[in-house]
């Protein structure tokens, strides 16, 4: 009976319907969940991947390291699944090994096209990249936020740092960042739990460093691992095995830190395996209605609806996601009427730098094993520095004893040569780049119609690359180390720059629905709303109208929290 | 210098992690070739071949104050890693490495490696390395691995992250707790076990 039908149709609708839906379970949906749960929405979160509980599923974060059958090493089996990051040069972290090879994405179910080369590192389950990720934060400055302005690139950034400054210092406060205070201009200072120790050499490079270079600073890395407890949280306990998940809730994750939170409101429904195809746009309002969603296990379609819908898919996927909604209205997907939509991707220079040998201090070593290191904040074109090129860099490393796997090149074999690798070695030092990469229209990400993932959607293709700002920066980056080093005293040093290099094996993807004063050149507007969309946010790594040297994630946070915040005033106000 | 040079003195740095000093020890890690997932399926090793890399292993990391080699099983390990870990051509390596000592011990002293004695092992085991090392010297980027080099990183990764070596050669703590950038260190003190 018709009557009976548009009953249970309306029962469904009303099953499926929430005030927020959020897009992703990594850093910066978490936080989106977090803060509208707490304000008091009944908010849906949806991960395309597998569930990935706290602790329970950290399964490998005890063992000792005997316990591992092959001692850590990736497997030809494990490689062969996932191709694209066991690539030789992609492996340079060693973050594709024995214990979390599974915590990436499955290459063969989830393709993409590489126009040009491009390593993505994708993680489908739980929490996303929240688990896997570098932990540095810092924040953007002035300098970051008027370079396009000053540069005449791009566009301007719709915002200024003292509009973002107290939602740094918000979601330091509950992410927990360790971190030295250093009146830096270009580096602001936030709201840290006490700084991890430099060790005696890191020390005493640093003092020759910031003593013979005007402008130049090594610090202590600043880090979401907690020196202090904080509510509901277990202090870093100094394993330095953050990737595997932490079974202290030592660093911030989804899972440790914004989860939880969200949970505790009552109003959180998480759902997994929900691939969100597209945004399901009503364009007679003009916004979005919800989300249609294919279960990845069963491939059956939903709908869910809600007043706002938050994009946090990861900056590449969130791109996805409008490029294949409302193409009945816009043929390129939602948000592309400006023609910005999965353009100007941008990443951070990485796999490049230098290292060598520190005499002496044979007397001192060290204890704990620090998951941080020391920063060297960006110098390059600020204060009245000129390069011949725009922006900057900075460097990210660590100084230690060197261990039983250094070559003792007069005791080959014996008892002898074991008894000399039970004490450690000599001191080395090394750091990597970490710069910036401008935004080009060129750089692009697109949809490749021809080829389709395991559920049939179609997959993304990737044409970026670095130009010649970007090939310039790079020779100055290992340059202007190897100066410093020599000025520090430290001897033997060699260095590296990675022809493999390429846009996306930073794992700092940006970009691509930036942020703008203008819908004709922009995505979104200053609170993140999809200009043809106003409620829909978006406050992924795709928001960055640049990329500036820093590691972008803490950015991403408080971002998140000011759109969550805006959102939930003007829903409340009507006008949403 | 080549990558791994680059990464074979200092510790990894990945998004501002320090990632394990010893993560390096090329073990697992891929020469820049092609590999199939059945090459492991297609070697086997006997009770007599581990027995035979437990001796090599044992005359690499000889038991002294602490057990050596043999007590940590390295010899099982090696063939668990050339099986899993190493692309098809490291295997072969590898398997002709295992002739081959053989055949240089028959050379110099008339006996199998395993009928020589402790001495004549070492003797030609560190022969083997002098000249792994002049070969390296002179290596180039993609030249394959000497067999020696492989048998020696294996040897060294299986007897020090195994729980004799972690915990009797070198100091293991699990869960430090804190850090402590600088501290007095004493010649004769251990080496922390993970970086």
């Amino acid at each position: 009976m018709p009557q009976d039908t548009l009953h249970t149709n309306n029962k469904a609708a009303a099953q499926n319907t929430y005030d927020a839906i959020v897009i992703g379970s990594g850093i910066s949906g978490g936080w989106a969940a977090k803060e509208l749960t707490e304000k008091g929405l009944k908010t849906l979160m949806l991960e395309r991947g597998r569930p990935f509980e706290h602790v329970k599923d950290y399964v490998s974060a005890s063992k000792n390291p005997w316990e591992f059958e092959h001692r850590g090493r990736a497997t030809q089996e494990q490689k062969h699944k996932r191709p694209i990051i066991s690539r030789p040069w992609a492996m340079y972290g060693t973050a594709a090994n024995e214990p979390i090879m599974d915590y990436w994405a499955n290459e063969e179910d989830c393709p993409y096209v590489e126009v040009k080369p491009f390593t993505w590192w994708r993680s489908y389950q739980m929490g996303g990249r929240s688990i896997l990720w570098g932990r540095q934060s810092y924040r953007l400055s002035d300098f970051d936020f008027e370079a396009n302005a000053k540069d005449g690139i791009a566009v301007d950034w719709p915002i200024r740092y003292k509009e973002i400054a107290p939602w740094y210092d918000y979601v330091e406060k509950f992410a927990g960042i360790s971190g030295s205070r250093n009146g830096l201009q270009h580096l602001p200072d936030g709201n840290y739990l006490p700084p991890m120790d430099l060790n005696c050499v890191e020390k005493d490079v640093a003092a020759r460093i910031n003593s013979q270079f005007k402008n130049r600073h090594m610090i202590i890395g600043r880090t979401a691992n907690l020196t202090a407890e904080i509510p509901n949280r277990t202090k870093c306990q100094f394993r330095n095995r953050c990737w595997e998940g932490c079974p202290f809730g030592g660093y911030f994750s989804t899972q440790s830190s914004t989860l939880p939170a969200a949970e505790k409101t009552g109003r959180l429904t998480v759902r997994p395996y929900s691939i969100v195809t597209k945004i399901i746009y009503d364009k007679d309002s003009k916004k979005a209605k919800g989300v249609e969603v294919l279960d990845a296990e069963t491939n059956k379609t939903y709908e869910y609806y809600s007043k706002i819908v938050f994009v946090n898919a990861s900056a590449l996927n969130s791109a996805w996601v409008l490029m294949n909604s409302a193409t009945d209205i816009w043929p390129e997907g939602l948000g592309s009427s400006s023609g910005e939509l999965g353009h100007n991707v941008m990443d951070h220079h990485y796999m490049l730098g230098a290292q060598g040998v520190v005499e002496g201090y044979e007397d001192k070593y060290y204890y704990g094993r620090r998951a941080n290191g020391f920063y060297i904040t960006r110098f390059a074109n600020l204060y009245g520095d000129k390069r011949n090129f725009l922006r900057g860099y900075g460097y990210q490393g660590g100084a230690s004893r060197q261990g039983w796997s250094r070559d003792v090149a007069e005791l080959s074999i014996g008892a002898d040569f074991k008894e000399a690798l039970t004490e450690p070695g000599g001191w080395t030092i090394g750091a990597t780049g970490f710069g910036e990469i401008l935004p080009y229209h060129e750089n692009k990400i697109s949809l490749d119609k021809n080829k389709k993932d395991k559920w049939g959607l179609p997959v993304l293709a990737m044409d970026a690359e670095l130009k010649q700002n970007e090939l310039e920066m790079r020779k100055d980056i290992v340059k202007e180390l190897v100066a410093m080093f020599e000025a520090a005293g430290v001897k033997q040093i060699t260095t590296w720059d990675d022809k493999n290099y390429a846009i996306g094996q930073g794992i700092h993807e940006m970009g691509t629905a930036r942020m703008g004063k203008d819908p004709k050149t922009s995505v979104l507007n200053k609170w993140n709303q999809v200009w043809d969309a106003k409620n829909v946010f978006l406050t992924d790594g795709a928001f960055m109208t640049s990329a500036a040297c820093q590691n972008p994630s803490l950015t991403y946070m408080a971002m998140t929290a000011r759109a969550a915040d805006y959102a939930v005033n003007e829903l409340k106000k009507g006008t949403l | 210098m080549n990558r791994r040079e680059a990464l074979s003195t200092v510790a990894l740095i990945l998004g501002g992690t320090i990632v394990g000093a010893n993560a390096f020890l090329e073990g697992c890690t891929p020469a820049d070739k092609k590999t199939t997932p059945e090459a492991g399926g297609a070697i086997t090793f006997s009770n007599d071949d581990i027995a035979y890399l437990d001796e090599i292993a044992e005359t690499i990391i000889p038991a002294t104050s602490t057990p050596g080699a043999k007590a940590a099983k390295v010899g099982t390990f090696m063939t668990v890693m050339v099986k899993d870990c190493y692309t098809d051509d490291d295997q072969k390596t590898f398997m002709n490495g295992m002739k081959q000592i053989n055949e240089e011990s028959k050379k110099k002293f008339n006996k199998t490696f395993m009928e020589a004695d402790a001495k004549q092992r070492t003797e030609l085991l560190t022969e083997l390395d002098k000249q792994t090392r002049q070969s390296m010297a002179n290596e180039k980027p993609g030249d394959p691995k000497p067999y020696f080099r492989l048998m020696k990183e294996l040897t060294l990764l299986g007897y020090f992250t195994s729980e004799v070596g972690a915990t009797q050669a070198l100091r293991y703590v699990a869960v430090p707790g804190r850090y402590e950038g600088c501290i007095p260190y004493k010649k004769g003190d251990k080496a922390w076990a993970t970086a």
